[in-house]
């Protein structure tokens, strides 16, 4: 168990069959999927199920992450960017806690693997694209040039904005996957310095204890990160949406 | 338990490749991330989202109609409050009113009684005034005949004889005007 890979590990729980040449299984990341999405729609209709008038602690809870990324989207792409609430709320809500049940130890973090971050920061892209031509057609071509940029460094500037515009989905993804990555990494480096240490006796013990305080602290930071890599993911979905709704910068 | 890549546990030699670059694993993880996450989009979509804002909207309405209601009858009770405070000073300025009219009238009345009450003193007064002269007359006539009759009868113990009453008369009207 000292190996920090080896909690990356896909473990296929029920085989299912193929597609294509695909192998499709059941997998341990899918129940954390499963048991994420399930977790986040049980809480949120069980807490608002009674619709109070005035709230219990449950309902608030429910009613705070409502109004948090409803104003988030709000500050950053405006009451036009409400449109896209519902798929904000659940980018939002689904990595924030994926990341959260990735913190108790054995369960599994869905968000440490690229080819999840970046299907979802994919679908955030084409999202942008597919609303941006659909509702500016050809003037959301207007994102790549900014106004009051002399001529003569216009190109440039054209050319920095498109491949900014392009790495969009690539800084969107690693981001959270590098961080979960690393921290969940972090993490079990120094706890296995722990079982590794307490293996040598008295000494072993003592030394012991500088990783354990290590670990309890980094424990602390990886929820910061956790929370605060989740609304980083949806502040830039709503800032890359407010690009598709507001081209003209 | 069986694992997708069948070379993570081989002993040493074998590099045991990074499993979030494992190929093999993304057609799974793909797979049921669409599921989940429409799964997700759907319920919050059409569920959790619009009873939540549902309860949010609920609740801002209720205080805004509270709040109305509120100053509409603040509102009312401010008008109440505007006519009381109007009857308040009709009924003062009315009070005063008749006061003051009931002052002059009473004034007025005194002045009329107090005049008719002179007027009867002042005829008593000149009546009085009238029988003490009268009196007074009739006083110093008798005053003359008691002199004339007590300087006859002085004369008479000196001299022995009454004088004329002529001369009495005369000198008795002569002292009397000194």
């Amino acid at each position: 168990m000292a190996d920090p890979i080896h909690q990356f590990q896909i473990v296929d729980l029920v085989p299912l069959g193929k597609i294509g040449s695909s192998e499709i299984a059941f997998t341990n990341s899918a129940l954390f999927m499963a048991i994420a999405v399930g977790g986040i729609t049980a809480f949120l209709l069980g807490a608002t199920s009674s619709r109070r008038l005035v709230p219990n602690r449950m309902q608030s809870m429910a009613e705070l992450s409502y109004e948090f990324v409803a104003n988030t989207i709000r500050s950053t792409a405006g009451t036009e960017g409400m449109r896209f609430f519902p798929f904000v709320f659940s980018l939002f809500m689904f990595i924030l806690t994926v990341n959260l049940i990735g913190l108790i130890p054995y369960a599994f973090t869905v968000t440490t693997h690229i080819v999840i971050t970046a299907a979802l920061s994919l679908s955030v892209f084409i999202t942008v694209l597919v609303y941006g031509f659909w509702k500016n057609g050809l003037h959301f071509f207007n994102l790549f040039v900014p106004k009051g940029i002399p001529i003569f460094i216009l190109p440039l500037i054209v050319l920095i904005e498109v491949m900014s515009f392009l790495s969009r989905p690539i800084s969107h993804s690693v981001r959270l996957f590098a961080n979960m990555l690393a921290g969940h990494i972090t993490l079990k480096v120094f706890a296995s310095f722990v079982t590794m240490l307490t293996a040598y006796g008295v000494f072993g013990w003592a030394g012991a204890v500088l990783p354990l305080g290590l670990t309890i602290a980094l424990t602390a930071l990886e929820m910061l990160v956790a929370v605060l890599q989740a609304y980083v993911f949806a502040i830039l979905t709503c800032i890359y949406l407010n690009d598709a709704i507001h081209p003209g910068h | 338990m069986a694992t997708n890549t069948a070379h993570t546990e081989a002993p040493g030699g074998h590099k045991i490749p990074f499993p979030p670059f494992n190929a093999q694993t993304f057609a799974s993880q793909l797979f049921w991330l669409a599921i989940a996450f429409t799964f997700l989009y759907v319920a919050m979509s059409k569920l959790a989202l619009p009873r939540i804002g549902a309860i949010i909207d609920g609740r801002a309405k209720r205080i805004a109609d509270d709040l109305a209601e509120a100053q509409r009858l603040k509102g009312e009770s401010d008008a109440a409050i505007a006519a009381y405070e109007k009857a308040l000073a009709d009924a003062r300025a009315r009070a005063q009113l008749i006061a003051n009219e009931m002052r002059d009238k009473q004034a007025a009345e005194a002045q009329a009684s107090r005049k008719k009450l002179e007027d009867a003193l002042n005829v008593k007064l000149a009546d009085a005034e009238k029988s003490i002269a009268a009196t007074k007359k009739a006083a110093m006539a008798n005053v003359s005949s008691i002199a004339a009759q007590a300087a006859t009868a002085i004369v008479e113990r000196l001299i022995g004889t009454a004088p004329g009453e002529k001369a009495v008369a005369d000198a008795v009207a002569e002292a009397l005007k000194r």
